[in-house]
């Protein structure tokens, strides 16, 4: 709905969605040690700036055990040495979980091809450019897929409502994180986070009575409060994402 | 059956110890037998409130290793027949509490008396945890302030998800929200946040309101529970939650500055 070519409905051949073999530099971790990390890699990129400009990069975590890694640190520093870091594989759920989040490609182990490449062959043949932004994945499933929760959300919980929406009937506490594949309803203060289409589903929508969120984001574009426009504050609100920007608007 | 009553807050030096002694105080003396346990292995206090503290003799945690039996280490109020004490270990950690351990004393406990008062240390690690695990109700001690607000809320979630009844699917613990520390004066200067401020945020039931008080000091220094003291507003609001959580209707007092006249003025009130 929020993308729409303009030239899409006219042409059948708009655009064609091919599996293309890409050979890209893969970092494999071995340990959790950012620092040391960062002095290897810095090295290494010495010897070959040219090369490794703007490169794009896979993070490979299978080697890596079950130890805590400050993520979206490890991408920063990547990202602060001109790499481009664009996919992750292995690692534990969590690592996985916040990829999503950073809007990283999961990258699967290798036999398993990507979900992503089969589910966009299938989806090919659909005219409409709306499926542009979730192509990669099959749209969630709205309904009965989605979480009803009646009980205030305090400070410090989570709740994902997997392949559907969220749909919070009271208070949502500073601190306490809502997440949901689909769209966000909260009918009480919203105080908390709220992150709505994770898996990145940019057609998902947060939707509030009363918008003082610490932060919100829509398929990983995210605003913190201090961005928050104070007059929305105590108004019904939606937010969306219109051209990859974050738009709050009064209902 | 008894109803196990947790005194919790996850923020530190609120009143939690304050008003597990007032509560437990006021339910022996409507009458009902209490026990009061004191959580906080290492860093016990409850007896020095309750004023017990030189008859200390065998604690909750060597009830738990089974090197004294619970009527040994259960300390009989002097004022009242019908409250009795489990003082903390003060030379152990919180390792000691075990689950299991817990559960056998609670539910000894529970064959003879009506209440259990479980005194939680501040954190939210395991003392605290192994406090709430089993409650059936939950009393979130709360000063009127941003940063304890928010530990509230955070022990609310905990309470909401970690405990006995939420894992057994059981229905939730009652919560209550207890003010304390409250002061109208600083309210009205815009600098505390007000009943409603904290109920906004926390949406939950207001079991009572109790004033910042000189009373409550006094009867920390000389181990007498602040319910005793009846001249006392702090006293008194002890009193209406009691009585409220019992499920009386009372308005709740103290929450206005009062207006005081040139005799109260110039002699203290």
């Amino acid at each position: 709905m929020s993308v729409t070519a303009p030239q899409g409905q006219a042409e059948q051949a708009a655009f064609e969605l091919r599996a293309t073999t890409f050979t890209l530099p893969t970092l494999r971790l071995f340990s959790a040690d950012l620092g040391e990390l960062s002095c290897f890699l810095e090295t290494k990129i010495q010897q070959a700036p040219e090369f490794f400009r703007n490169a794009p990069v896979v993070v490979d975590l299978s080697h890596l055990p079950e130890v805590a890694l400050d993520f979206p640190l490890l991408v920063g520093l990547l990202r602060g040495l001109g790499l481009l870091p664009i996919g992750v594989r292995g690692g534990s759920e969590q690592h996985r979980e916040t990829a999503r989040l950073m809007d990283l490609a999961i990258l699967s182990q290798g036999s398993r091809g990507p979900a992503a490449a089969v589910s966009a062959k299938a989806a090919a043949p659909a005219p409409a450019a709306a499926q542009h932004g979730a192509a990669e994945r099959p749209a969630p499933a709205a309904g009965p897929a989605g979480k009803l929760v009646t009980r205030p959300v305090r400070s410090g919980q989570r709740l994902y409502a997997q392949g559907g929406d969220l749909v919070v009937l009271a208070p949502v506490s500073s601190g306490a994180e809502l997440m949901a594949d689909g769209n966000i309803h909260v009918y009480g203060p919203l105080r908390g986070r709220a992150l709505a289409g994770v898996k990145g589903n940019g057609d998902a929508r947060i939707f509030c009575q009363d918008l003082r969120a610490e932060l919100i984001s829509v398929a990983g574009h995210y605003r913190v409060s201090e961005n928050l426009d104070p007059a929305l504050a105590g108004r019904p609100v939606q937010v969306r994402l219109q051209d990859g920007r974050l738009i709050i608007e009064a209902l | 059956m008894a109803r196990i009553i947790v005194v919790t807050s996850g923020k530190g030096g609120v009143g939690k110890t304050t008003t597990a002694a007032a509560f437990s105080m006021g339910l022996a003396k409507r009458g009902y037998r209490t026990a009061v346990i004191d959580f906080d292995v290492g860093l016990r206090n409850l007896d020095l409130i309750m004023g017990c503290e030189r008859r200390v003799v065998y604690d909750f945690v060597n009830v738990l290793n089974g090197e004294a039996n619970l009527n040994q280490a259960l300390i009989r109020d002097k004022r009242s027949d019908n409250l009795y004490v489990l003082p903390a270990s003060q030379t152990r950690d919180k390792e000691a509490l075990t689950r299991d351990g817990v559960q056998g004393v609670l539910d000894e406990l529970a064959k003879s008396f009506d209440y259990i008062v479980c005194d939680s240390p501040a954190g939210i690690e395991r003392g605290a945890t192994m406090a709430m695990y089993f409650a059936d109700d939950a009393v979130v001690v709360t000063n009127p302030e941003v940063s304890s607000v928010r530990d509230s809320d955070r022990m609310l979630g905990i309470l909401a998800s970690k405990s006995r009844r939420a894992e057994n699917n059981e229905e939730p613990i009652r919560e209550y929200l207890l003010l304390t520390r409250y002061s109208p004066e600083r309210v009205e200067k815009g600098e505390m946040l007000s009943v409603k401020d904290v109920q906004d945020i926390l949406s939950l039931d207001l079991i009572g309101v109790i004033p910042e008080s000189m009373a409550v000091l006094n009867a920390s220094n000389s181990g007498v529970p602040v319910i005793l003291d009846e001249e006392s507003e702090a006293g008194q609001a002890y009193m209406d939650m009691v009585g409220r959580y019992l499920g009386e209707a009372l308005p709740h007092r103290f929450l206005e500055v009062p207006k005081k006249g040139l005799f109260r003025r110039l002699f203290g009130g």
